[in-house]
């Protein structure tokens, strides 16, 4: 069997490198279990109820399909094609090399099943919003053609007790190539989502990865004020980079980017650095927009009172811990499609 | 009758799982192994020679799994094998997800011996038991 991988673990390893489309806070996995390190950023921005998730593929060459798994803090209202230059513009904000005059630089008991509750396309990413828990989730992706690793169905558990709410982006590295998009060429994508607080989902970076593989992500928040954060002291990997009132330049800038008319006159910038091993990040970042006291239980620090049933809402509690967040990221996994045996 | 059912079940099975300082006749010979998140429940087994023994493997993950039991040499050659899926022969077994399939194998040697799952990254992950043949 593990020949038979290690065949496609060469198309995958070429895959990997050639045709990977990465996900911002997201990182794929090949059935060599060969990971990218690619550091990704991601914008999570919360106003007036909403949360505004920006994150980005990003077209790197091959060919074939690839996919990627993102649990969500609850149903979202729209998912489109992002701005231009929001998570670059965010990039220069907190970079001190680029500080200079910013505002010319834009650039067995089988499951049920889950339900599917949107279904966009964005140039080449097929999007699929899905309400379900770990197991539906789980066997939608492999009858999908994800390959799962080892540690998704207790991930995939692990968020489906929060939100049973996941989006599975499939990436056509062909129809990327068909629309002529050159490697390094990203697609940006605005997943707007109603909720109470938001929590930004770290475990799942570790997906797929060895122990000591290294899990670089930079996770941008523009909240109304300053907020709290769990866990804090900011320990194992996890570090505050940035955290000032956002500047009147920033807020213009990205307010007039595609889709970003939200954003508000005033409000607070926090950039958090992931630069852990997989084995530390075995938290979520859980967030208080109002500054007060963020949810053990969205931090990952503390298991949910109840799980949430696979067809049921989430509780006004769930609701309230899990906030915007975004699961940045997903578990990602190559599709079985690219596969081939070599009997 | 269905909770003295599952009463006698549960003794059985437990019965199964305490045998493992019993004499080889003693031994069971039908074993359940579940999977859940990506690791066995049971991970040494002692089962006795020269007689028929049924397992019983439950997949409870919404991902493919695999059982393969042999030797040293048996594992690397699946660590380097070429075959996408198993169901021939009674030692290799394909767990899709959410199955359970039943195999009888009768161990005509003492002494240990592995099973693993060896999709990529499973062995890492702790999907490894052992099963020990004792002579009757």
């Amino acid at each position: 069997m593990r020949g038979f991988l290690a065949g496609l673990a060469a198309v995958a390893a070429a895959l990997i490198v050639t045709a990977q489309p990465a996900a911002a806070c997201a990182g794929l996995i090949g059935p060599n279990g060969a990971v990218n390190l690619l550091r990704t950023t991601t914008f999570a921005g919360y106003h007036d109820g909403i949360e505004h998730y920006v994150t980005s593929f990003q077209f790197a060459g091959g060919s074939g399909q690839f996919g990627s798994l993102i649990p969500l803090p609850g149903v979202p209202d729209k998912v489109e094609k992002g701005g231009d230059w929001t998570l670059q513009r965010l990039i220069r904000e907190t970079n001190p090399i680029v500080r200079n005059d910013a505002r010319s630089l834009f650039a067995v008991a089988a499951p049920q099943g889950v339900q599917v509750l949107m279904e966009v396309r964005i140039d080449a990413l097929d999007i699929t919003v899905l309400k379900g828990g770990g197991p539906e989730v789980g066997r939608w992706a492999t009858e999908h053609g994800f390959r799962l690793p080892p540690a998704a169905p207790e991930v995939l558990d692990f968020y489906a007790n929060r939100s049973p709410i996941f989006l599975a982006a499939v990436f056509d590295a062909d129809a990327a190539k068909a629309r002529g998009q050159r490697i390094g060429d990203g697609t940006p994508v605005h997943v707007t989502i109603p909720t109470a607080n938001p929590w930004v989902p770290l475990r799942i970076l570790g997906l797929g990865k060895n122990a000591d593989d290294r899990i670089d992500a930079d996770v941008y928040l523009l909240t109304d004020q300053r907020p709290a954060l769990l866990p804090y002291p900011f320990a194992n990997g996890m570090r505050l980079d940035h955290s000032a009132a956002a500047t009147s330049a920033l807020l213009t800038d990205l307010r007039s980017d595609k889709g970003m008319g939200w954003i508000p006159r005033s409000g607070w910038l926090t950039k958090i650095a992931i630069d852990a091993s997989a084995s530390q990040l075995t938290y979520d970042l859980a967030v208080d927009t109002k500054g007060t006291s963020p949810s053990r239980v969205a931090a990952g620090l503390q298991a949910p009172p109840s799980p949430t049933s696979s067809s049921g809402q989430p509780s006004s509690d769930q609701i309230a811990l899990i906030g915007i967040a975004l699961a940045s990221l997903g578990a990602i996994v190559i599709l079985r499609k690219s596969q081939s045996v070599t009997a | 009758m269905i909770v003295r059912t599952i009463v006698a079940l549960a003794l059985a099975a437990l019965a199964a799982s305490a045998c493992t300082r019993a004499s080889a006749a003693q031994l069971p010979t039908h074993i359940a192994i579940r999977i859940h998140y990506s690791h066995f429940d049971q991970t040494k087994i002692d089962v006795p020679m020269g007689v028929p023994v049924t397992f019983t493997l439950v997949n409870d993950d919404p991902i493919d799994h695999e059982w393969l039991i042999g030797d040293e040499a048996f594992h690397a050659r699946h660590r380097a094998g070429t075959e996408a899926v198993h169901g021939d022969r009674p030692n290799e077994i394909s767990l899709p997800p959410f199955s359970i399939k039943t195999t009888t194998l009768t161990f005509d040697r003492p002494g240990p011996l592995t099973f693993i799952c060896h999709f990529p990254q499973h062995e890492a992950y702790g999907m490894v038991g052992v099963v020990m043949v004792k002579p009757g």
